[in-house]
């Protein structure tokens, strides 16, 4: 009987290795073409169902107030926070059946563009096809890069995570230390807290998006896409190792942390402790206020650090949260008003957590923030500045490089090795999960 | 499956085999049977499609099979599995083996209570408890943070490195799924006639001669039931990894059992077929695993 099923397998088997005729590559994506944008037939008083994140909802609701006209159905979810892929997860279902697409999607990510643009029917309308050109020019310059392909911009940033020196006024006064504004300075201060202050901070390594403050910063080319689908990974470049070696210098001096801003030992025992960090402008309002609890007077924010040895300052960017509209919509007229409304209106943008990507709502904000009197000083010129620096080179991609790191140096990191000894683990680890995306790796 | 139950006093048993076939079976095997069809066979089928096919909807054959066991996470995410799945399955059968022993032999007066609470923790949903595990794990919040630390770990970073993880699954697994084992296992117990272990122990043997001469033989069937399904449960470990992961903001590969690593290839990179390709690998290495077990424990054979 056992002899019959194993024949019965073989058989099987030598079957389906005759019957194959197709290529088991999986379908290569073509590139978004936006001139072949085809409107789906339009229903402009239709429904239009949204997704948003929780701190995205009271805008969204606010909008449903001043436009009672405007049919929403409102859905909360993750908002692809901490590397979450709910939306591509949802998006690839709806692709297959054929329907449920959300009209109008957030992201706390910008580098869902590198999917939601791509495919043979990209989620994602070209907005500035949807959108009037007027409201598009009224954000910051380089905002809409990360939701650029070609010429085209297929979504609208929400806001800006610009990196700035974030530094505890109070406690750099009560040191006598100066601010520095060269990563040269910066380090040699690191050391100096580490003798005469130790115990105390200058930044933290364990954090997933620590590629986005410090290499970005340092302009490493970690990942650099050119057309089609190319991509360049290389860490062992002077511009990544500089960043590098230097974060390695302060772990082992001890005033840079190898935990996470969020790990909850560090919140208990470590963030009264944090003298200064490099990070992104929310840093202020969501850990300084919100969750370190830092009273009132104490945070500031310095414009972003400079290598000595450039010509020009470069910042990195963290996140910062775009609105997709669905190239499947019935209803683009709402969707577009919607998401108009919500990026650059003053109700919406004025007294949100995150600084505005649209420029006048910014201004409005960064006076509202000045209201608050929770700084020590006005963040306005570090805000602005920074806004302006964040480098161009860092190409947006399928990956994220937040979870590579997480899960190949942090662990090392945590087992007392260097970044710089896990620089070919890590290098490896992006050039192969680029590979399975389908990137062409060089 | 009438050894689920867990009252001692069984009424005459052995009528059933008199009785004639009803329509009334049919009836009620139906349920079942249709939701078998619907979200057991015809999933797998479809799945087995996919495999063998491409996106285009030609067969490929073993292309597919091929082109994921080349990925380079394939091999890290099935030997993760294989060394899980072994702790987990000797700590589960050593376990629930010996707890059953002694809720049946030495705890009689607190048993009932020590089964409730054996119980107690496979009534929550898996999710629910592996996030109560994240806060146990986690030396800051942990009210056995002293545990921890002692081990010198002292940041949630420190206790879920890689080479910690296969353990921690396991303690985990253990926690929400064993004692529903040791349930069944006890009732197994129960259904072993008083005499047998009477002449037994008239015959001079003790506790332990009667647990591994006489009980556990008793229980061979029931023990290798409980090895299949948790060999099927354990290989389609998912829930644990991609929590601790969120949680630790992503210290643990996203690709880290097969499961996770099929989801990875549906969803991120939107290849239904190479998914299903290492679902059906899953499949195989079950059916071999079930197959191997329900021959070698002879569980098919009426004693």
């Amino acid at each position: 009987m056992n002899h019959r099923i194993a024949g019965a397998v073989a058989v099987f088997g030598a079957a389906l290795l005759l019957t194959a005729c197709g290529s088991a590559d999986p379908a290569p994506a073509p590139s978004a073409d936006a001139e072949q944008f085809k409107q789906v037939a339009q229903d402009p008083a239709g429904e239009i169902t949204v997704w948003a994140d929780a701190t995205r909802v009271p805008v969204v609701e606010a909008y449903q107030k001043a436009h009672p006209e405007a049919k929403i159905k409102l859905v909360t979810y993750s908002g692809n926070a901490n590397g979450a892929t709910d939306l591509q997860t949802k998006v690839q279902l709806f692709d297959r059946t054929g329907s449920g697409w959300p009209d109008v999607a957030f992201s706390t990510t910008t580098a869902d563009t590198a999917w939601a643009a791509f495919g043979a029917k990209p989620y994602a309308a070209p907005v500035d096809k949807v959108i009037d050109q007027s409201v598009l020019s009224g954000f910051s310059p380089g905002a809409l890069d990360p939701c650029k392909v070609g010429e085209n911009v297929y979504c609208v940033r929400n806001d800006l995570a610009q990196v700035v020196l974030w530094y505890n006024k109070k406690l750099l006064d009560e040191f006598g230390y100066q601010v520095p504004t060269t990563w040269e300075e910066y380090q040699t201060l690191g050391e100096k807290v580490a003798t005469e202050h130790p115990g105390y901070l200058v930044g933290t390594a364990g954090d997933p998006w620590m590629p986005e403050i410090y290499l970005w910063a340092s302009q490493c080319p970690a990942s650099t896409v050119t057309e089609g689908k190319n991509v360049t990974v290389d860490l062992k470049n002077e511009k990544c190792t500089r960043a590098v070696s230097m974060i390695d210098t302060l772990i082992k001096a001890g005033s840079m942390s190898k935990s996470s801003v969020f790990d909850a030992g560090f919140i208990k025992d470590k963030a009264a402790k944090l003298l200064m960090a490099p990070g992104p402008s929310w840093y202020g309002q969501v850990l300084f206020n919100a969750t370190f609890k830092i009273p009132k007077g104490e945070i500031a924010a310095a414009a972003p650090l400079k290598y000595a040895a450039d010509s020009e300052t470069f910042t990195g960017n963290v996140g910062g949260g775009v609105w997709y509209i669905s190239s499947h919509s019935k209803n683009l007229k709402t969707a577009a008003d919607l998401v108009s409304w919500v990026t650059t209106s003053d109700e919406a943008q004025g007294n949100a957590g995150t600084y505005p990507a649209f420029q006048s709502a910014a201004t409005l904000w960064l006076s509202n923030q000045q209201a608050t009197g929770y700084f020590a000083q006005d963040i306005a010129p570090a805000f602005t500045t920074a806004a302006k620096q964040v480098w161009p080179g860092w190409s947006a991609t399928q990956y994220s490089h937040e979870s590579i790191y997480a899960s190949t140096v942090v662990p090392a990191l945590n087992q007392g090795q260097t970044i710089t000894s896990t620089l070919d683990a890590w290098q490896t680890a992006i050039k192969n999960k680029a590979a399975t995306l389908g990137y062409k790796v060089s | 499956m009438a050894v689920a139950s867990t009252s001692a006093r069984r009424p005459e048993g052995g009528v059933r085999g008199g009785q004639k076939p009803s329509r009334a079976g049919y009836f009620f095997v139906s349920g079942y049977v249709i939701l078998l069809v619907a979200f057991g066979i015809l999933p797998t089928v479809y799945a087995v499609w996919l495999s063998i096919s491409n996106s285009r909807g030609q067969l490929v054959g073993l292309g597919n099979f091929l082109r994921t066991f080349t990925d380079y996470r394939f091999a890290a995410a099935f030997t993760h599995i294989v060394v899980y799945v072994l702790i987990w399955l000797v700590t589960l059968m050593v376990l629930v083996v010996t707890l059953a022993l002694m809720l049946h032999g030495r705890m009689r007066r607190t048993s009932a209570a020590l089964r409730f609470v054996y119980y107690l923790p496979g009534a929550l949903a898996g999710v629910a408890s592996v996030v109560l595990w994240l806060i146990l794990l986690d030396p800051a919040n942990s009210p056995v943070g002293f545990i921890l630390e002692a081990f010198g770990w002292d940041s949630l970073a420190t206790v879920i490195l890689p080479s910690h993880l296969p353990v921690l699954f396991t303690v985990i697994a253990f926690w929400t799924g064993a004692g529903g084992w040791i349930l069944v296992m006890y009732g197994a117990l129960n259904n072993i006639p008083a005499e047998i272990l009477e002449a037994a122990r008239a015959d001079g043997a003790g506790t332990f001669r009667i647990a591994m001469r006489i009980q556990l033989p008793l229980l061979r069937k029931w023990i290798a039931y409980m090895l299949i399904l948790a060999f099927a449960t354990g290989t389609q470990l998912f829930v644990e990894p991609q929590l601790v992961s969120t949680a630790s903001f992503g210290m643990i590969p996203d690709g880290w059992s097969p499961n996770q690593l099929s989801y990875q290839y549906a969803f991120q990179a939107g290849d239904f077929n190479g998914a299903a390709a290492l679902a059906v690998d899953l499949l195989f290495v079950g059916l071999a695993c079930a197959t191997a077990v329900v021959f070698r424990g002879r569980m098919f054979e009426r004693d």
